[in-house]
């Protein structure tokens, strides 16, 4: 566009800019708060409120909430989960998305339509645990990654970005002794890396925030991730129940410690957004803007 | 769960050629094998996970008893869907969900269509970048850490909202207890977390506009808000229809989590959703039936309300989502 050099032009931007500029500093301020309060004292964060460096660092909160297993326990049980989830999410969407992507697949439109309808309608909470149960899945961290590990939503955006690479390539390996499993994991699968990297992402980023499942299929605290941990310590102490603390006996955790948690919980997502935020963007377009 | 980009674009599938004979498609089938394979185990998830709650739906026709499973389970007919609108709290929740739902579509539905508008015309890429980043965050942060922060902030022992209104002279406000705060900070929840992840669709058909419109409206002299009325927004109209077809498709599906987070004995009674009901009546109460019923009720009124607004949306010229 060509620029606008006009006054009211002119006027037009730096108002636009100012105020994204304070959209911008109203999403992050709480998060920026909530780090600098964390590595604060609790008698700092009492007494400047609001803090965004902190004058006095300390790692006291950090101390605390790390001494005890609950967090070590709840944080390995995420880790786990988001990075096997992951793969396996990965691994079986890709299968769907490409064999849903050839165009000579017989009754490929049959398997469409079921997968785009289960996006319509679905059984909803109690059948779906139900079916959970009958597998005997309650109190298994199968049962956190298994009802969902394939979001049909991200099948078909890989699904459509397989079908965008050229089918000369595909049938030049055919001929060259190719079988279909080698063309999606030789050839495909490395042209696809951006839509790849994106729905990982996106699963990942589902893994690591489980939440629903655990309270639904988890019955054992000792299994719960650490979402529901957050829960716990943040949500049910912030003066609704004042039982529901790290381990029960202390009085409710104070301001830095549930700070702590939150930074805790937050982290994994903090450190992979910068690196992954360009694919993303690109890729989640994918799906929905076709050619 | 509350997803505002839009589904990916279901394209007419192109059709394998017809062949003549049937041993020419046993060919073909056979030739394919490999790739039928592929497919097993995502179609073995969709049979399990999702066809078969679906099967499941049936214990809402019975008194469904676990041990007797849905072959031993006696049936009931409408008996629980009868109870739905005779049950005064049913009723209620259906209230609060109609008005959250209400909630997201007059107030948050708009922001995002704004601030895409207000991103597009942004001068210098770095910037756009920038901000772009800095509002996309939230969304990838669950509903937990969202409600924490928004606890931490607003929490009657030292939270900041409240140690602010204390400094200004103003009594401290107990957010998390009173049921006229629940509404408010649902929906600022909703716009933190998702307003900015809800530009990149409107952002992605923004760029698709022709550049030589708005050199063409330079010339004949239209300002800037001008062009963003005459142009940009007729131009992205279509989306915001997919768009808003969408979310009128989820009208009783506000999300689980984000609810239930919030709700506690004391706001319960403009907390409690159609979820949070079904959860609450099904798991915890062992109602099985009825909450399925609940739950039966809200997909079907959702398939009928998308495809009802799809059919709408085609008559007025409009693509549709399907």
């Amino acid at each position: 566009m060509v620029e606008d050099r006009t006054f009211s032009g002119r006027l037009f931007s730096a108002v636009n800019f100012i105020l994204l500029a304070l959209i911008a500093l109203v999403t992050v301020l709480p998060f920026i708060h909530v780090v600098a309060g964390s590595f604060t004292t609790s008698a700092e964060l009492a007494a400047n409120k609001f803090v965004l460096i902190p004058k006095v660092w300390s790692l006291e909160a950090y101390k605390f909430i790390f001494s005890t297993n609950t967090i070590f326990r709840a944080l390995g049980v995420s880790i786990g989960v988001t990075l096997i989830g992951t793969l396996f999410s990965m691994f079986i969407t890709a299968l769907m998305a490409y064999g849903l992507s050839r165009r000579d697949l017989d009754g490929r439109r049959v398997f469409n339509f079921l997968v785009v309808f289960t996006m319509l309608f679905h059984g909803g909470m109690i059948p779906t645990f139900l079916v959970v149960k009958e597998l005997g899945l309650i109190d298994s961290y199968a049962a956190l990654i298994l009802p969902s590990a394939i979001s049909a939503f991200n099948m078909i955006i890989l699904k459509n970005f397989f079908q965008n690479i050229p089918e000369g390539l595909e049938e030049s390996a055919k001929i060259d002794g190719c079988n279909d499993f080698g063309i999606l994991f030789k050839i495909v699968l490395p042209l696809s890396l951006p839509a790849i990297a994106t729905i990982s992402l996106f699963y990942a980023v589902t893994y690591w925030n489980t939440y629903m499942s655990a309270i639904l299929y988890l019955d054992n605290s000792a299994k719960w991730p650490i979402q529901v941990l957050l829960r716990q310590i943040v949500v049910l102490a912030s003066g609704m129940d004042h039982s529901a603390t790290l381990d029960g006996t202390v009085p409710p955790p104070d301001q830095t410690i549930k700070m702590a948690v939150i930074v805790v919980a937050t982290l994994p997502i903090l450190m992979v957004y910068p690196f992954l935020q360009k694919h993303f963007a690109k890729g989640a377009m994918l799906g929905s803007m076709k050619g | 769960m509350q997803e505002v980009t839009a589904p990916p674009r279901v394209v007419p599938e192109p059709q394998p050629k017809k062949y003549k004979s049937s041993s020419e498609l046993k060919k073909r089938l056979w030739r394919n094998k490999l790739l039928y394979v592929m497919l097993i185990p995502g179609v073995l998830y969709f049979i399990i996970f999702k066809y078969l709650p679906m099967y499941g739906l049936i214990i809402s026709f019975q008194d469904y008893k676990p041990y007797q499973g849905i072959t031993g389970s006696e049936w009931v007919g409408m008996k629980h869907f009868s109870r739905l609108f005779t049950e005064p709290d049913f009723l209620n929740i259906l209230a609060n969900t109609l008005i959250l739902f209400g909630m997201n579509i007059l107030i948050y539905f708009p922001i995002p269509i704004i601030l895409a508008l207000m991103l597009n015309e942004l001068r210098g890429t770095f910037f756009k970048r920038f901000f772009q980043t800095l509002v996309y965050l939230p969304h990838f942060m669950s509903w937990v850490i969202v409600v924490s922060i928004s606890f931490v902030m607003v929490t009657m022992d030292g939270g900041i909202i409240n140690e602010l209104l204390a400094y200004f002279g103003f009594a401290k406000i107990n957010f998390l207890l009173s049921p006229g705060w629940f509404r408010p900070m649902y929906i600022l929840q909703v716009i933190w977390r998702e307003a900015g992840w809800g530009t990149i669709i409107y952002l992605a058909s923004i760029a698709a506009i022709d550049p030589g419109l708005y050199e063409a409206s330079r010339m004949d002299g239209a300002g800037r808000l001008r062009q963003v009325w005459h142009i940009t927004l007729p131009a992205i109209r279509g989306v915001i229809i997919t768009l808003f077809i969408l979310k009128i498709g989820s009208v009783l599906d506000l999300g689980f989590e984000h609810v239930y987070l919030l709700l506690n004995s004391m706001n319960r009674e403009v907390a409690e959703i159609i979820d949070t009901y079904v959860y609450t009546a099904g798991l915890r109460q062992g109602q099985f039936s009825y909450s399925t019923a609940i739950g039966f009720f809200k997909s079907i009124v959702g398939l009928i309300m998308v495809m009802t607004v799809n059919k709408v949306s085609k008559k007025i010229g409009e693509e549709g989502v399907y």
